[in-house]
């Protein structure tokens, strides 16, 4: 792909196909941005990824915290409650989902694309296991020194389940990065799109006369803010979708 | 007296503020989130399921007749045959794929880790950009693919764009794509079967193939168990490749259940078919999770003690 990014029109269409480019063709990266607002997907998608991952972040592990530490009547009741929603297939209310959308007015908004996306069982589930794994002495401590308990879990907990947090926010970041479904049909003007939306709408507008070098051009630009991503916290993340899956 | 009949109640309150109060705090904000988005589109998925409604007015009770109307659609059946075709075909080839790679990566050979974060990125990458690669290379004209059957001298082939291929084609993307994940688990498997028993197995005159069946599986079944089943229910949902690459096309042959599900929503606005599919979908996933938790007591390995 990174080599047909750089390769000129003619080259791409050649037969038998070439293996690597010849002359490096960098424009295709500038027409990649000249042809398309590839520039507003991008902007669109990350603000869309790292506002999902925050308050992904902050929900489930508030939520995880509360079951942890908590206890309350029919506790286990309400967690079933949390995991029973990771058995159910996102096609089953992504219909009914696009309606409450539109009664909110958040079709073809960052809302639309964003809220529904912060809430999610499975970060609840890994973080409660890490939280149910450390030690309470510290955070009993707290509560002597006069901390509430949300002061404890600001300030004591949430600290010590960084690397739990970790994996779930690189986890969720590349969910939300790669997401289509959803992008699709919520957004409907060029503005709001994400790139994966972007580029799959660029695909079919060209249909017949694709310019395949800008189309990898702008997949390029796709892959790497995830590849960096996931590159400086691969050990957690794989560690973290081991604890998510084998543990379970 | 207000002071009197306050006082109880304020005792009552402060009372449920006790139970309920930190706990509410922080439980209740992700509740209703999901509530919301998840709990209640449900619910309305299922009453729409059962209504007719053409996104003019209210919806209107009908019954069973989207159900009725959705078993008798030929397309569906075809759309259902395929889902099941594919299924099959990922499940299977990417389990088996998976578990290759894991056991050739389970060596202490340096630059595991290279080949580990190389077999997983097609995971992390987006199936945008995988699907345009692959749409390319299985161009009938220009496609790597042909290029290569070619000088073993086989004649081009329209890959997408033949309905004996294209469903194939798919799941041979699909597996790409999905392999690494599977295998980085099962390579977390493979590494906490202890090394001791092999060494004796070994004492005891066993070969290679026989400890890979004997003791390898065995040992393994629990992680296996968590594959396959999370690579099924992945299976079924699949959604982007089909749209991307062949709207369902040629003649039907990769329309999988998800896809008509999508246009039948979003392009016909026949909400209630749709819905009445997406229950259909939800209870196919159900039952084979079910039955597969049923049958793990039978070929996992160490769960009675569970």
């Amino acid at each position: 792909m990174l080599s047909t990014s750089l390769m000129t029109q003619d080259q791409v269409f050649q037969f038998p196909p070439a293996w690597y480019p010849h002359p490096l063709v960098w424009s295709n990266y500038i027409k990649a941005f000249q042809q398309v607002p590839l520039f507003s997907y991008f902007v669109n998608s990350v603000f869309v990824s790292i506002c999902t991952t925050l308050g992904q972040l902050l929900f489930s592990s508030m939520a995880a915290y509360g079951f942890s530490r908590f206890s309350f009547p029919h506790k286990n009741l309400w967690f079933m409650a949390f995991l029973i929603t990771m058995m159910i297939p996102p096609q089953v209310n992504i219909v009914p989902l696009f309606f409450v959308m539109k009664t909110f007015h958040w079709v073809d908004t960052y809302a639309g694309l964003i809220v529904p996306g912060l809430f999610g069982a499975f970060g609840v589930f890994l973080l409660r296991q890490w939280f149910n794994g450390l030690p309470k002495e510290l955070e009993e401590a707290a509560r002597i020194d006069g901390c509430n308990p949300w002061q404890v879990f600001w300030h004591v907990a949430l600290p010590l389940a960084k690397p739990a947090l970790v994996a779930l926010a690189i986890f969720v970041f590349i969910a939300s990065w790669n997401s289509f479904m959803w992008p699709l049909i919520i957004t409907q003007s060029d503005t709001m799109r994400t790139l994966p939306v972007g580029i799959a709408s660029l695909k079919s507008s060209y249909r017949d006369v694709t310019d395949w070098s800008v189309l990898m051009a702008a997949s390029t630009i796709s892959i790497l803010p995830i590849l960096a991503v996931f590159l400086a916290g691969q050990r957690q993340f794989i560690q973290g979708i081991l604890q998510g899956g084998v543990k379970e | 007296m207000p002071t009197s009949t306050t006082t109880p109640t304020r005792s009552l309150m402060k009372r449920i503020g006790q139970t309920w109060g930190w706990p509410a705090l922080f439980i209740l904000p992700c509740f209703m989130g999901l509530g919301i988005f998840t709990y209640i589109p449900v619910l309305m998925s299922l009453g729409l399921s059962f209504s007719y409604w053409n996104l003019l007015g209210q919806p209107q009770w009908v019954g069973f007749s989207n159900y009725s109307a959705v078993l008798q659609d030929p397309v569906f059946w075809k759309t259902l045959q395929n889902t099941v075709m594919f299924v099959l075909g990922t499940v299977s080839l990417d389990v088996t794929m998976a578990l290759l790679l894991a056991l050739l990566l389970n060596r202490a050979i340096r630059g595991i880790g290279v080949f580990r974060t190389i077999f997983f990125l097609p995971v992390i990458t987006p199936m945008v950009s995988v699907a345009l690669v692959w749409g390319w290379l299985y161009d009938p004209n220009y496609g790597w693919l042909n290029a290569i059957l070619q000088l073993f001298g086989v004649e081009p082939i329209a890959w997408l764009y033949d309905k004996q291929w294209a469903l194939g084609a798919i799941i041979l993307l699909q597996v790409w794509k999905g392999m690494g994940y599977n295998m980085v688990i099962l390579l977390a498997g493979l590494q906490g079967i202890p090394t001791h028993i092999y060494e004796s197995a070994e004492l005891d005159g066993a070969n290679g193939w026989q400890q890979f069946w004997r003791l390898t599986l065995p040992m393994l079944s629990p992680t296996l168990f968590f594959v396959v089943t999370v690579s099924l229910i992945n299976a079924f949902q699949a959604f982007d490749a089909v749209y991307l690459l062949t709207e369902g096309g040629p003649e039907n042959s990769t329309q999988v259940l998800v896809y008509w599900l999508f246009k039948n929503a979003f392009q016909f606005y026949k909400i209630g078919p749709a819905s009445a599919m997406a229950y259909i979908l939800f209870m196919i996933i159900l039952t084979l999770t079910v039955i597969q938790w049923q049958m793990r007591k039978r070929w996992v390995l160490h769960e009675a003690d569970d």
